[in-house]
């Protein structure tokens, strides 16, 4: 538990995490996240409850558990005095790695996260993408037996999460425990083997991506728009199509495991929507059932 | 640092806590690795300070009392200046720039992730202070010896001493820092280091102060000056160990306020 004055920003969350597995927390804005992500890192005090990292407890052993932690935080923190090789040189020396090592490790590690040619320049003449990629490779030169990686392609386009999600992929593959924060589902599909949906502080669900989905949504969504104002009248009409239905204020959808077949029913009715679209069911779709909120409202 | 000896004992207990201090001198190093011009700059007020005594002062006023001696009022001067150079850099390093890596770059954010904790930050920072201030102040020493104002060897006693110096001013200057809340709480810096330089017996003895002398007692600058004057000129009293005594409190009061606060503004 996490206490700020008289807000609990964490109230209570009950997880365990396997060396080697990549382990998510879902949620949005607000939902306890960070202030989880800073606990586990050693860096802000728990208020209550018992927390265990590589079995030791942070109040007494933090400076050993950071020792064997990579710590990407979400707001980026790169020292801007110093250029992308000195940030790496000097943050492994803050772990007490010999200078040469450093050196060794920060030319490998610049290579790992594609930013060789960009060894030399200033820090702030990185794109956002690149920032985040040089704070994987710094939270990375101690080796570290745990990643934690908070909201880590938040804020960066298409392109550059896809190249930041390879890179993780394949930490993965080499073993490092990889645990993180998003509000992506596909981020947390693509990377998570488990995860938990938070809200409000506390654990709404907990999984793997497809366990998660089978268990609250149905294989498919039908999407249907009728057009600004109109969704809401038409839910009376589309009551018994599919196994539930979910009203937004842009959008009716209509969870089916066969979503053709809900919509030619749909149609069969005499309805016509503006739009449809079927696709395959998402943690959105999960996140919407167990809070009834949207995840980027 | 061995943990038996005298200074590990007397130490504040958040002190206890640091690790690895010298990796944070050591970042701050790389930096001013590359701005060399900094540190070429510092001999320049030292400089200037000394030419307006020789040039002018000193032919004016002629002999000072000081410690039942009649000195030279160049002698007189000149170790106070040092003083005040040692308490400048000092304060200077340990406010606005480490005002900027609190609040703004998160520079301290990210070594707090690492094994470093908010005692290395603060021991580190410090210890910076002082060794730029200890670059000052040997500026200085050459300057002096230049000008022809050194008179014996005794005034390479006042290095260790304007160290001193450094360490409280920096360590006072980091914690109130902390306590700052935007930029313009600095227009309070000079507010309060003008009159430490001119009324802490740096320009004539602390007998012209009349009954207000306890008043310049009071000022940690009156003990720095007096303790460079003594050991410049080689004379050892017991108000020598005051000084240090004084100087060294406030070291240690500062560091360890200057600890507490990076702790609770940064790991809550």
């Amino acid at each position: 538990m996490k206490r700020f004055g008289d807000f609990e920003a964490v109230k209570g969350i009950d997880i365990d995490v396997s060396p080697g597995e990549s382990f998510g927390f879902l949620g949005p804005n607000g939902a306890g996240k960070s202030s989880t992500m800073r606990m586990i890192a050693a860096v802000s005090p728990v208020s209550e409850g018992v927390l265990r990292i590589f079995g030791l407890d942070p109040a007494h052993d933090g400076s050993a558990i950071r020792n064997r932690l990579g710590v990407v935080p979400q707001a980026d923190n790169l020292d801007g005095e110093l250029t992308p090789l000195d940030n790496l040189i000097i943050y492994g020396r803050y772990f007490d790695i010999p200078r040469s090592e450093c050196i060794a490790r920060a030319r490998e590690l610049l290579d790992f996260v594609q930013l060789s040619d960009r060894s030399a320049g200033r820090v702030d003449s990185l794109s956002g993408g690149m920032k985040r990629r040089l704070t994987i490779a710094r939270g990375l030169m101690n080796r570290p037996e745990m990643l934690l990686l908070d909201e880590p392609t938040t804020g960066l386009d298409p392109q550059a999460r896809h190249v930041l999600w390879d890179r993780l992929y394949r930490l993965k593959q080499q073993g490092v425990t990889l645990v993180l924060t998003t509000h992506y589902m596909d981020e947390a599909e693509q990377l998570c083997d488990r995860l938990v949906v938070m809200d409000a502080g506390r654990i709404a669900a907990e999984g793997s991506p497809r366990e998660l989905i089978t268990r609250y949504s149905t294989r498919e969504v039908l999407e249907l728009r009728f057009g600004a104002g109109q969704n809401a009248d038409q839910e009376s009409s589309l009551i018994g199509i599919g196994e539930r239905l979910e009203v937004l204020a842009d959008r009716v959808l209509v969870y089916a495991d066969d979503g053709e077949a809900a919509l030619r029913e749909v149609h069969n009715r005499g309805l016509q929507p503006e739009s449809s679209l079927v696709r395959r069911s998402s943690l959105e779709d999960v996140f919407l059932r167990l809070t009834g909120r949207s995840l980027e409202e | 640092m061995s943990r038996d000896t005298l200074m590990w004992r007397i130490a504040p207990p958040i002190l206890r806590t640091a690790r690895r201090p010298q990796r944070v001198v050591e970042r701050n190093a790389i930096v001013y690795r590359r701005t060399p011009m900094v540190l070429i700059s510092g001999f320049f007020e030292p400089l200037f300070y000394l030419l307006s005594i020789r040039i002018g002062f000193g032919a004016l006023i002629g002999d000072v009392d000081f410690a039942g001696r009649s000195i030279d009022y160049a002698q007189f001067v000149a170790p106070a200046l040092m003083a005040s150079s040692a308490m400048n850099g000092a304060v200077y390093d340990s406010t606005m720039n480490i005002y900027f890596k609190l609040r703004y770059s998160k520079t301290y954010d990210a070594m707090l992730a690492s094994p470093l904790g908010a005692a290395d930050v603060a021991l580190g920072e410090i210890m910076w202070a002082m060794l730029r201030g200890f670059i000052y102040s040997v500026s200085f020493l050459v300057c002096l010896v230049v000008l022809g104002m050194a008179e014996s060897w005794w005034v390479l006693a006042a290095l260790p001493a304007c160290m001193l110096i450094g360490l409280a001013f920096a360590a006072v200057g980091m914690a109130l820092t902390t306590y700052m809340r935007s930029w313009a709480d600095f227009d309070w810096v000079p507010a309060v280091t003008l009159p430490l330089f001119l009324f802490s017996a740096t320009f004539y003895p602390l007998s012209s102060y009349g009954d207000f002398g306890w008043i310049v007692e009071l000022s940690p600058l009156y003990h720095g000056a007096a303790l460079v004057r003594g050991v410049s000129l080689g004379i050892a009293t017991w108000g020598m160990v005051a000084h240090v005594a004084v100087l060294s409190a406030l070291a240690a009061t500062g560091l360890s306020v200057a600890a507490r606060r990076v702790e609770t503004l940064l790991l809550k």
